[in-house]
C-alpha cells in the first residue's frame, strides 16, 4: 500500500509539474490541482498508515497500549481539500473570465500593455 | 503567561468585515466602519503592544487545548510589533479607500474583503502553530485574490493569473513541508517543533524540508529567483488595494521566513550563504529593474523587490546586530512601502496617470503636499537621520564583522540607485513641467474638502510614523534589540508556550 502511494505520489507531482510548465492556462490549472491532490496524499502517506485502529481508548483503560491511526494527518487533509476546493473555484472563474477577455488560451498573451506604460 | 485578549485584533477586523456584510449596498456605512473598526483595531494592538513589550510573552489556547495539542496562539515582541504596523497601515488604507476606491468596487464587496484580508494577516503574525500558519495564509491569499480582480479590468485579470498560480505554487511546497514535517517529529507546535527538530536523527531530512518552506515563502516575499509576479501584478488594482499588498504581504513572507528559520530551522553555514547570495540578487535585480520602469507604481514594485533583499541578507548574516538591522528594515518598510503606493494613488488623482513621461508640474501647484511626498522619498532613500538609513548602518556594520563585502557592495549599490530613481521620479513628476497641458484630468481639484482630506490624511499619518521612526530612532533600536534577543534565544517563546 506504502509502495503504491509512493509511485502515484511521484507520478501526480511530475504530472503537475509538466502541466505548470505548459503554456495553457487550463493546464496550468489542471497542474495546480494535481500538485494539491499530491501534497494531500504526501501528508496522508506521512501519519503512518495503520489499517483498522481507530484512535479510541478501550473503556477499561486509561492510555493506549496498541498502534493506533492517527487522525491529525487527515484533519490536516481534510482542511487542505476544503481550501483547495475554493482556490480552485475560484481560479476557474478567473480564467474563464480571462479567456473571455483576451479569447486565448495562451499564458503569453498575458501582457497587454496599458496605455499608461506605453 | 496565557491572555486571551491577544485575539482581539483578529476579532475587530473579523467583526467589522461582517457587520459589513449587512450593509451591503450601503457604501457610506461601510466606509464608516471601516475607519472606525481599523481605529479600534489600532488601538487595540497599540495596546497588546505595550503590554507585551513592558512584560511577557502571552499566549493563548484556543478552545483551551494545552499546547501542544491544541493550536496556540503566540505574541512575541515580532508578532505584536509587526500586528501594530498593521494596524498603522491598515487605519491608513481604509481612510484612503474611503475617497480612493470607486463606488463600483464597493458595491462589490471591497471593504468586507479587505478586513478579512487585515484578519489574515493579524492572524498569521500571531498564531503559534505551523498547520495553523498554513490556513491563515490561504485566507490572506482568497482575500487577495479578490481584491485584485475586483473591477475586472483586463491588465488586472492578466496579473491576477500570475499572482494566482504562484501563489498557489508556494502554498503547495508550503503544505509539502509541513506535511514532511509532521511524519519527521509527530507535531505541528512551533515551539515543539523546535524541541523536537534538532532530536531527529537524519538531519538532512531537516535541511530538506526547510527547502521547502525556503521556496514557499521566498515566493510569498518575492526574493530573486521567485519574484517575477510581483511587478507584473501590483500596477494593476486600484492604489489603496496595492498599498495593501505592497507594505504588507510580502512582508507576511518575510515574517514566516524569520519564524520559520530562528525558531524551527537555526540555519547552517549552507542556508546562510544561501540567504545571502539570494539577498544580493534580490537587491540587484530589483533596482535594476527599478531603473527602467516609467510607470510609477511599476517602479515602486521593483522597489519592493530590491529592499526585500536587505532584510533577508539581515536574516542571511544571522548575527544579533545583523538581525537587529533587518528588524528596523522590517519595520520602516512596511509603512514606506504602504505609503508610497498611496502616493501613487494621490497622484494619479492628480493627474489622471501614472506614467513619469507625461507627468509634471505637481511641485508648481501643490508645494506642500509636494513637500510632504519629498519627505518620503527621502526617508526611504535613507538620508540620515530619516528613518531608512539607520538599518542600513546596523546592516553594513553587521557585514563588515562578517567580512560579507559582496552583500556591502550590494546595499550600497542598491542604495544608490534607489536614491537615483527617486531623484529621477523627484523630477519627472514634480519639477518638470508638465508636457501637454490639455491632457492633464486632475481628480482632485473638483472634490470638496472632505474627500481632499481623506486622500492627504493617510499619507500625512504614514509620513509622520516614518518621521517618528527615524527620529526617535532610540526606541525602534530597543523595539529591534528585543526582538533580535528573542529570534537568538528561543528559550522563553518555548517557555512560554509548553511551559518548560
Amino acid at each position: 500500500m506504502e509502495l503504491l502511494l509512493v509511485f502515484l505520489i511521484g507520478v501526480l507531482y511530475a504530472a503537475g509539474v509538466y502541466f505548470m510548465l505548459r503554456r495553457s492556462m487550463v493546464r496550468l490549472l489542471l497542474g495546480i490541482i494535481l500538485l494539491g491532490n499530491a501534497t494531500n496524499i504526501l501528508i496522508f502517506l506521512l501519519g503512518n498508515i495503520t489499517k483498522g485502529k481507530p484512535p479510541i481508548i478501550e473503556a477499561n483503560l486509561k492510555v493506549f497500549n496498541d498502534i493506533y491511526a492517527d487522525p491529525v494527518p487527515q484533519a490536516l487533509i481534510l482542511t487542505a481539500i476544503v481550501i483547495s476546493f475554493g482556490l480552485t473555484s475560484f481560479a476557474i472563474v478567473l480564467l474563464k473570465r480571462v479567456y473571455a477577455l483576451l479569447g486565448s488560451d495562451d499564458l503569453d498573451d498575458l501582457n497587454t500593455p496599458e496605455e499608461e506604460d506605453i | 503567561m496565557i491572555d486571551n485578549q491577544i485575539i482581539a485584533t483578529i476579532l475587530v477586523h473579523l467583526f467589522t468585515a461582517i457587520v459589513q456584510l449587512a450593509f451591503w449596498r450601503k457604501t457610506v456605512t461601510q466606509r464608516i466602519l471601516s475607519i472606525t473598526g481599523s481605529f479600534l483595531g489600532f488601538i487595540l494592538s497599540l495596546h497588546l503592544f505595550n503590554k507585551v513589550f513592558n512584560g511577557s510573552i502571552l499566549t493563548m489556547n484556543a478552545a483551551n487545548w494545552e499546547a501542544p495539542f491544541g493550536i496556540v496562539f503566540v505574541a512575541d515582541t515580532l508578532s505584536t510589533t509587526l500586528v501594530l504596523l498593521t494596524s498603522i497601515a491598515a487605519l491608513a488604507v481604509s481612510i484612503f479607500s474611503a475617497t480612493g476606491v470607486g463606488r463600483a468596487r464597493m458595491l462589490f464587496g471591497y471593504f468586507p474583503i479587505f478586513h478579512f484580508l487585515i484578519m489574515g494577516l493579524n492572524g498569521a503574525f500571531l498564531t503559534g502553530d505551523i498547520f495553523n500558519l498554513y490556513v491563515w495564509f490561504e485566507v490572506v491569499i482568497i482575500s487577495s485574490f479578490v481584491l485584485l480582480t475586483l473591477g475586472g479590468r483586463k491588465a488586472q485579470l492578466e496579473g491576477a493569473v500570475k499572482y494566482m498560480a504562484m501563489n498557489i505554487l508556494a502554498s503547495t511546497f508550503f503544505l509539502t513541508g509541513i506535511g514532511i514535517l509532521y511524519g519527521i517529529t509527530g507535531t505541528l507546535n512551533m515551539a515543539d517543533l523546535a524541541l523536537k527538530i534538532p532530536k531527529v536523527q537524519d538531519q538532512s531530512i531537516v535541511n530538506l524540508t526547510s527547502m521547502f518552506f525556503l521556496i514557499g515563502f521566498g515566493i510569498k516575499s518575492a526574493v530573486f529567483p521567485l519574484y517575477f509576479w510581483l511587478p507584473s501584478s501590483y500596477h494593476t488594482p486600484p492604489s489603496a488595494v496595492a498599498a495593501t499588498f505592497g507594505g504588507l504581504l510580502t512582508k507576511v513572507g518575510l515574517y514566516a521566513l524569520f519564524r520559520v528559520f530562528t525558531l524551527m530551522f537555526v540555519p547552517n553555514e549552507f542556508i546562510k550563504t544561501v540567504f545571502i547570495v539570494m539577498a544580493i540578487m534580490t537587491i540587484l535585480t530589483g533596482a535594476f529593474g527599478a531603473i527602467i520602469k516609467n510607470n510609477i507604481r511599476r517602479l515602486f514594485s521593483y522597489l519592493i523587490v530590491c529592499h526585500i533583499g536587505f532584510i533577508i541578507g539581515g536574516l542571511g548574516l544571522y548575527t544579533k546586530l545583523a538581525l537587529l538591522g533587518a528588524i528596523f528594515y522590517l519595520i520602516h518598510d512596511i509603512i514606506i512601502k504602504t505609503n508610497l503606493f498611496l502616493i501613487a494613488g494621490l497622484i494619479r488623482q492628480l493627474r489622471g496617470t501614472m506614467n513619469m513621461t507625461k507627468l509634471g508640474g505637481i511641485y508648481a501647484e501643490y508645494p506642500k503636499l509636494s513637500l510632504l511626498i519629498a519627505l518620503v522619498l527621502f526617508s526611504l532613500a535613507g538620508v540620515p537621520p530619516l528613518s531608512g538609513f539607520w538599518p542600513k548602518i546596523y546592516l553594513i556594520e553587521a557585514a563588515f564583522a562578517g567580512e560579507n563585502y559582496f552583500f556591502i557592495v550590494s546595499i550600497i549599490l542598491g542604495s544608490f540607485i534607489t536614491l537615483y530613481v527617486l531623484a529621477k521620479l523627484w523630477v519627472e513628476v514634480f519639477w518638470k513641467d508638465a508636457a501637454d497641458d490639455a491632457a492633464i484630468v486632475d481628480k482632485f481639484k473638483p472634490l470638496n474638502s472632505l474627500n481632499k482630506v481623506l486622500l492627504v490624511l493617510p499619507i500625512g499619518i504614514l509620513a509622520s510614523t516614518t518621521l517618528y521612526i527615524g527620529l526617535n530612532a532610540e526606541m525602534i533600536i530597543q523595539v529591534a534589540d528585543k526582538i533580535s534577543t528573542e529570534m537568538l534565544d528561543t528559550r522563553p517563546y518555548i517557555k512560554a508556550v509548553l511551559g518548560k
